[in-house]
């Protein structure tokens, strides 16, 4: 599944990032908002986290973008050369959530160029033009974000998410606000990117066209993954060695 | 044979690297960031230079001051103004963050959560000297005082004076960009840290405008002993402040 091409072309960057929980849990005080949770999302997984609001699943993402800390347990990162932590797994990761995480007073090439910086993308220039015409924003590269449209924001939002070629994308939520068009239109990237062989974790609370993309499907409900479609994960809380993907 | 998969699977994770995130690159990059939106739409620096205009205007009209009284309460009042627009300007700092999550975004980013601090400290250090670099020459004219011979002893007080301000209200903006009552919330954890600085810079600023003018060994001491205790504690703080 895994295949290179230079973040500076319109093709994706994409060595696949696999991810391994090892029988995590989240809490926030006395709130459970993951319980011990053990499954393995194999390099190349299009996921959907399904699920009613509070059930775990934007914990689920935060946990593995690094944005929250494990209560307990362990994640672990999955790529080509073998398995991955911590800042080297995480400049691997792509994220898009229902923010934008654009800054409103800079330009959309300013932005890019941000996290282009940020990044340290050799070749910024060339990637950021890459990435703006790949989105269709090349004609606005230099207007404000404050003066886009919501739909416009999510292209620009998923331009900076990619722009460093990532193995692992996360969207928490990305059609929330999106226009029917901007759902079709999230569908046809994200199905690119699922066949160009990035690895794709995707919560929402909808069904329709974007998650009948998925190749795997779980359920959450009350922080427990009550349901998977795939072979890997464990159902409930006990894990077990045959769940983690070990043996 | 589960057990020797479980073996080779130790032995790669033990061989995991985990390359340094990177302070140099992030932190650039985020005070190019924050001096470009602040020239681009001056929300703090115009706020800011107004309300420290104003107080000194305010004061100069209340006391009416002669040259031995500005002497003696001007520094006072200057540092006063320097730390209420610190207060002012230090408070959105990372408020801006929440708009669209765009912290979120630079956590992610592979660099030193120091960077994050760092750059923003080094911008709003930059503000805040722009705001005392406006006040300082208004000061002397209102209040009848010469600092024209005493120009670089008073940039030195400034420089480590505003960095003492900045560090840890840079802290502070952090810690308290998600809480209710933030706006209180600053102001009240601020102060009383920032006391000594206060009594220091006051202390070294008046020394420098007395006649004849002394030159505030000690207090800069102070000063700087202050600057690098915070400077200090940051760096070793705030990687677990942006936890969440």
């Amino acid at each position: 599944m895994d295949s290179t091409a230079t973040p500076a072309s319109g093709s994706l960057a994409v060595a696949s990032l696999g991810v391994e929980f090892r029988n995590v849990e989240k809490r926030y005080g006395p709130v459970r908002a993951l319980r011990p949770t053990t499954l393995t999302i194999s390099p190349g997984e299009f996921v959907a986290l399904l699920g009613p609001n509070g059930s775990g699943k934007s914990t689920l993402l935060r946990l593995t973008a690094h944005l929250a800390r494990p209560t307990a347990g362990t994640i672990l990162f999955h790529g080509p050369a073998g398995f991955e932590s911590g800042s080297a797994a995480r400049r691997r990761l792509g994220v898009v959530a229902h923010a934008t995480m654009l800054y409103d007073d800079l330009t959309a090439e300013e932005n890019l160029q941000l996290f282009a910086r940020l990044y340290s993308i050799p070749d910024p220039g060339a990637a950021i033009t890459a990435r703006l015409e790949a989105a269709g924003l090349a004609e606005r590269r230099s207007d404000l974000v404050r003066t886009f449209s919501r739909g416009m924001r999510q292209r620009l939002t998923l331009a900076r998410a990619l722009l460093h070629g990532p193995g692992l994308l996360l969207f928490d939520e990305p059609t929330t606000g999106l226009d029917a068009a901007g759902c079709e239109w999230l569908a046809r990237e994200l199905d690119r990117l699922h066949h160009s062989g990035c690895t794709i974790i995707m919560s929402t609370h909808q069904g329709g066209e974007v998650t009948a993309l998925a190749t795997r499907t779980l359920s959450l409900e009350s922080g427990r993954v009550v349901r998977d479609t795939g072979s890997t994960a464990t159902l409930g809380c006990a894990p077990s060695p045959q769940s983690t993907g070990l043996v | 044979m589960a057990s020797q998969t479980q073996s080779v699977r130790e032995q790669t994770l033990s061989s995991v690297s985990d390359s340094a995130p990177r302070l140099w690159p992030g932190l650039w990059a985020i005070f190019a960031k924050e001096v470009r939106t602040e020239f681009r739409t001056r929300e703090l620096l115009v706020t800011t230079a107004v309300f420290a205009l104003t107080v000194v205007f305010m004061f100069s009209f209340s006391f009416d001051p002669t040259s031995e009284e500005s002497r003696r309460i001007g520094p006072g009042l200057l540092w006063i103004a320097f730390l209420f627009a610190g207060t002012l300007m230090l408070e959105p700092a990372f408020l801006r963050e929440q708009t669209n999550d765009t912290l979120a975004a630079l956590r992610l980013a592979p660099i030193a959560p120091t960077a994050i601090l760092l750059g923003k400290t080094l911008a709003n250090f930059l503000f805040l000297a722009i705001t005392e670099a406006l006040l300082v020459p208004v000061f002397a004219v209102f209040y009848n005082v010469s600092v024209a011979n005493v120009i670089p002893g008073l940039v030195l007080v400034c420089l480590l004076g505003t960095l003492g301000i900045v560090v840890p209200g840079t802290i502070f903006s952090a810690l308290t960009a998600q809480a209710r009552m933030r706006e209180l919330l600053l102001p009240l954890l601020l102060l009383p840290i920032l006391t000594p600085i206060l009594i220091a810079a006051t202390e070294a600023t008046a020394a420098l405008l007395s006649d004849p003018p002394e030159w505030p060994s000690m207090a800069l001491k102070l000063l700087a002993g202050a600057d690098i205790i915070f400077l200090t504690v940051a760096y070793f703080l705030f990687d677990s402040l942006l936890e969440e």
